[in-house]
C-alpha cells in the first residue's frame, strides 16, 4: 500500500504540480513530466466521450499490474492524479483532501496565479504532511 | 438526483459550522468599509468604484470556488434554477452566514403561456436568471451612504457580483450580476439579480457524474 505520486494539471492540461514519495517511481526530467501530463489530459478527454449510454466523466482510474492511477476532475476543469500501488483503496479520500490542501494553500493565495505552475511552500508542507 | 431546497439548507448550515476559523464580523465589516471609501478616494468617480469592486469580486471569486467546490463536495447542478438554490443556501451560507431568498425567472420563450416557474424544467437556456434578495448584508453592517455616494450611483457592496461571476464562470457559466436596490440607498430590499449569459464549451470535456 504505497502512494507514489501526484500530479496537478490545469484545465488547459499543463502540468502545475508534481511530486514523487518514497523511490517507486524514477525521476524523469520536468519536459517528460510535461509531456506525460498533457497526453493524459487528452486520454482523459477522449474517454469523456467513449461511454456507450450517454454522458460521461472521464477515466477515474486507469489500473496497470503494478500500479493504480486514480484521477479527480474537479468542476473547474482542474485534474489530481494520484500514482499509487494496487493494492491501495483510499486514493480517492486522499484527492478529496488534495483538492482541500489545493483550495486553501494554493487558491487563496492572492499571489499565486490560476493555472499557473504551484511555487508555494506552504503548499508543499501540508501535502507532505498528508501523503508523506 | 434532485437535491430538496431543505436538503442544501442542511448542507450550507454544516459547512459553516465546519468551518474551523471564522472571522469577526466587525472587523470583516469595517476590513470592507475601509476599502471602498479608500477607491472612492483614489478614484474618485462612484462608477469606477463599482468597477473596480466588481474586479475584486472577480478574482475573489475565481478562487472561492475551489474551497467551495472541495469542501461542499456538491456535484454539478442540473439547471440554472438549481444553481441559484446552491449558490443561496449553501454558498453565501458557508461563507456568510446569511441565506438569502431566491427568486427564478427568465425569458419567455415563445409560445408558451403556461410559463410556470415551478412545474416545467426550470430554463437553461442564456436568458435565464435568478434574484437573490439578502436580508441581511454583514458588509455593510454600520454604514450610512453619504449624499455624493447616493447621487454618484455606489453599490456598496458591488463585490458581492464580482464574486458571483468569477465564481460560476469558473464552472462553464458566463452570466453576469448586478445590483437592483440597495437598502443603503433607501430602497426596500437588497437585491442581486444574475443573468446567465451563455454556458461556456471548453476544450474540457466535463461529463456528468
Amino acid at each position: 500500500m504505497a502512494i507514489f505520486g501526484l500530479w496537478v494539471i490545469n484545465k488547459a492540461g499543463g502540468l502545475v504540480y508534481e511530486r514523487n514519495f518514497g523511490d517507486g517511481l524514477p525521476r524523469l526530467t520536468s519536459n517528460e513530466y510535461l509531456v506525460l501530463a498533457g497526453t493524459l489530459h487528452g486520454i482523459h478527454a477522449i474517454t469523456s466521450r467513449l461511454s456507450p449510454i450517454g454522458p460521461s466523466s472521464g477515466a477515474q482510474v486507469i489500473e496497470g499490474e503494478t500500479f493504480k492511477m486514480t484521477i479527480l476532475l474537479t468542476a473547474t476543469g482542474t485534474k489530481f492524479v494520484l500514482l499509487t500501488s494496487l493494492a491501495e483503496s483510499t486514493a480517492d479520500v486522499v484527492l478529496q483532501k488534495v483538492y482541500e490542501v489545493y483550495a486553501d494553500a494554493v487558491m487563496k493565495n492572492p499571489f499565486h496565479t490560476p493555472e499557473m505552475p504551484i511555487r508555494s511552500e506552504g503548499f508543499d508542507r501540508r501535502i507532505t504532511a498528508l501523503l508523506g | 438526483m434532485a437535491t430538496t431546497s431543505k436538503q442544501y439548507k442542511v448542507i450550507g448550515e454544516e459547512l459553516w459550522k465546519g468551518r474551523a476559523e471564522k472571522t469577526n464580523a466587525e472587523l470583516f465589516a469595517l476590513t470592507y468599509g475601509a476599502l471602498v471609501v479608500q477607491l472612492i478616494q483614489d478614484y474618485e468617480d462612484y462608477e469606477e468604484v463599482n468597477k473596480q469592486l466588481e474586479k475584486m469580486g472577480y478574482n475573489i471569486g475565481t478562487r472561492l470556488i475551489e474551497d467551495f467546490l472541495a469542501r461542499s463536495n456538491i456535484g454539478r447542478c442540473v439547471d440554472f434554477r438549481e444553481t441559484g438554490e446552491v449558490v443561496a443556501k449553501v454558498g453565501f451560507k458557508s461563507f456568510l452566514n446569511i441565506t438569502p431568498s431566491v427568486t427564478h425567472g427568465g425569458l419567455p420563450i415563445a409560445a408558451s403561456p403556461t410559463r410556470s416557474s415551478t412545474a416545467s424544467p426550470a430554463p437553461t437556456i442564456p436568458g435565464a436568471t435568478f434574484t437573490l434578495t439578502l436580508d441581511e448584508n454583514p458588509l455593510a453592517e454600520f454604514v450610512e451612504l453619504p449624499e455624493e455616494a447616493l447621487e454618484g450611483g455606489l453599490w456598496f457592496s458591488n463585490i458581492l457580483c464580482g464574486v458571483l461571476r468569477g465564481a460560476l464562470e469558473m464552472i462553464q457559466m458566463q452570466v453576469t450580476a448586478t445590483f437592483i436596490s440597495d437598502v443603503l440607498r433607501g430602497d426596500e430590499t437588497t437585491e442581486i439579480k444574475v443573468t446567465l449569459v451563455k454556458y461556456l464549451e471548453e476544450e474540457v470535456p466535463v461529463g456528468d457524474d
